[in-house]
């Protein structure tokens, strides 16, 4: 295992199978963030307490006792080209900020990319476990045990009062972030999420874009986390979040019922422009590639486009970002050229999906 | 379309902030947005510590009179990790957990503020770090049921709940707890 194997492939293993709910939620994430006690925070460490703390990782934690995770990979970002950490961002197993704030980051990641330990982000560690669809107990579970088996190891910084310190207050006690990542094109195309948002948000939920704080909803693909880690235990936050979440895949699927019975026609039409953009053009931005995609995923699931498999929408939108393309091409891009190579990517991946619906037809004959 | 701040180049970043239902659209080419730090997604760099800090600047509004100024709070800083204070309403994160405990003081309002009015942590606790909080809450838990019981005249039961209390605080104490 190595670093080419986790930046070749724009879905990450674990993507490739269908959890509940996939027609909706795309992914379900459950993090932990946790210091040592005896270490200072990264935000004020220095060189040589950050390389400590990594070597302490390289000693102890690249083997796991539990097989569903299998062994880790620890990478330094030190050692990477940029567009090699853009292109972890892209597949989300970084954070925007290991790259950009953090001084001597690293990451441990497991080979079918569920797991991801980020080392001197804000917090010494982020422990993050990606599942497909709505599992998020599964991803908690999956948290607590690694989290468990660090904890044999190293001393957190925690307080009975307080929980675990953080360096930032607003992680602080159980230091959990649950999130789940949902495609809503029907709640958008309604108008009907700009109500919704600010009644999750009074129940101390945040919604966001698909790259977390601060970012635009690509492909209208948003995130709902908790917000309020202090004061209620891990379950509570994630049955709540569950709860919610519920609700909004319900009213996705009635906005989605709703728009087939009253203007199928338009709907139809939208989607199979979406397709035709995808499959025609050879320049394309990545927003609108974004809108079509989330067309085209939204026909797929309503059963209105076949042929296609559902994953196509998680694995484009990966693929033609900035970094994943520059990747692919095995240089740097202008903006144009790269929206002359996503269009081309698009093009290409569509007409061999089509192969291989074709082949399996025949052999079905 | 070309960029909204040098007018020269294409535009090829397309923001979209929503602040308190206001929305704005920026429309910039990549170098000017290299230049205002906005290139990769998630990388606004309006965070939550810059919310946070301003959350904590509160204490001290904008245009206090000048006269109060000998009112001005002692730097306090904390004796592990250096960090003032002032330092951490401007960053918004603390140094180390030592933190915790020098500013323990402004601590808890600002808890209050940013996780639904708790200052107490229910959740998990670590294992080997916390064996010795975890009886404690169980103690805890069995001394208010026991109370109970007693209330009810459930004397045999409050027995038991007395005698499980005792089992736990022996296995704490012998385990090298308080």
């Amino acid at each position: 295992m190595s670093l080419q194997h986790f930046i070749s492939e724009a879905v990450s293993p674990w993507m490739k199978n269908d959890g509940p709910d996939s027609d909706i939620v795309m992914s379900s994430r459950v993090r932990f963030a946790r210091n040592l006690k005896n270490y200072v925070f990264p935000i004020l460490s220095n060189r040589e307490h950050n390389l400590e703390v990594i070597e302490e990782v390289r000693n102890q934690f690249t083997d796991v006792p539990d097989d569903q995770v299998g062994q880790l990979e620890l990478i330094e970002m030190d050692d990477l080209k940029p567009i090699e950490k853009r292109v972890l961002v892209e597949k989300h197993l970084i954070s925007p900020n290991l790259i950009e704030q953090s001084k001597n980051g690293a990451v441990l990641l497991s080979e079918n990319e569920t797991v991801s330990i980020m080392i001197n982000e804000e917090d010494h560690f982020r422990i993050q476990c990606l599942v497909a669809g709505f599992e998020l107990k599964k991803a908690l579970s999956l948290a607590n045990s690694l989290d468990n088996w660090i904890e044999e190891k190293v001393d957190y910084a925690f307080d009975e009062r307080k929980g675990y310190l953080t360096s930032c207050p607003t992680n602080v006690g159980t230091g959990m972030r649950a999130s789940v990542m949902l495609h809503l094109p029907a709640l958008v195309l309604t108008q009907q999420l700009n109500h919704i948002i600010p009644a999750i948000n009074q129940l101390g939920l945040v919604v966001r874009g698909s790259y977390g704080e601060g970012s635009e909803a690509l492909g209208n693909i948003f995130q709902i986390s908790n917000q309020i880690t202090l004061g209620k235990t891990e379950d509570d936050i994630v049955e709540d979040l569950q709860g919610v979440v519920r609700q909004v895949i319900e009213k996705e699927r009635a906005a989605r019922r709703a728009l087939l019975d009253n203007s199928r026609i338009e709907l139809e039409d939208r989607i199979y422009r979406a397709l035709g953009v995808l499959q025609n053009s050879r320049i394309i931005q990545s927003k609108e590639a974004a809108k079509c995609l989330s067309d085209v995923r939204l026909g797929i699931d309503l059963g209105l486009v076949k042929g296609l498999s559902k994953s196509i929408l998680n694995e484009l939108l990966i693929l033609t970002q900035p970094g994943f393309l520059q990747q692919y091409a095995g240089a740097s891009l202008t903006p144009t050229e790269r929206d002359i190579k996503r269009a081309t990517l698009i093009r290409e991946r569509l007409e061999l999906e089509d192969q291989l619906t074709k082949n399996v037809e025949g052999d079905e004959q | 379309m070309t960029c909204q701040e040098c007018g020269e180049r294409p535009a090829t970043l397309h923001f979209t902030k929503i602040i308190n239902g206001e929305k704005t659209e920026t429309h910039i080419c990549e170098k000017c947005a290299k230049e205002k730090g906005e290139v990769e997604p998630g990388t606004n760099h309006f965070s939550i510590h810059n919310l946070l800090s301003g959350l904590l600047n509160l204490e001290n509004p904008i245009g206090e009179s000048p006269a109060q100024s000998y009112y001005k709070p002692e730097i306090s800083h904390c004796p592990k990790c250096g960090l003032t204070y002032q330092q951490f309403t401007k960053v918004g994160r603390f140094g180390c957990s030592e933190c915790y405990k020098t500013f323990s003081d402004k601590l808890d309002p600002i808890l209050k503020k940013v996780h639904g009015g708790n200052t107490v942590h229910s959740g998990k606790i670590p294992k080997r770090a916390g064996a010795a909080i975890e009886i404690e809450r169980k103690v805890q838990n069995l001394r208010s049921k026991m109370k109970e019981y007693i209330e009810h005249e459930e004397f045999e039961k409050a027995a038991e709940t007395r005698d499980l209390i005792r089992t736990l605080e022996d296995k704490s104490s012998s385990e090298g707890g308080e």
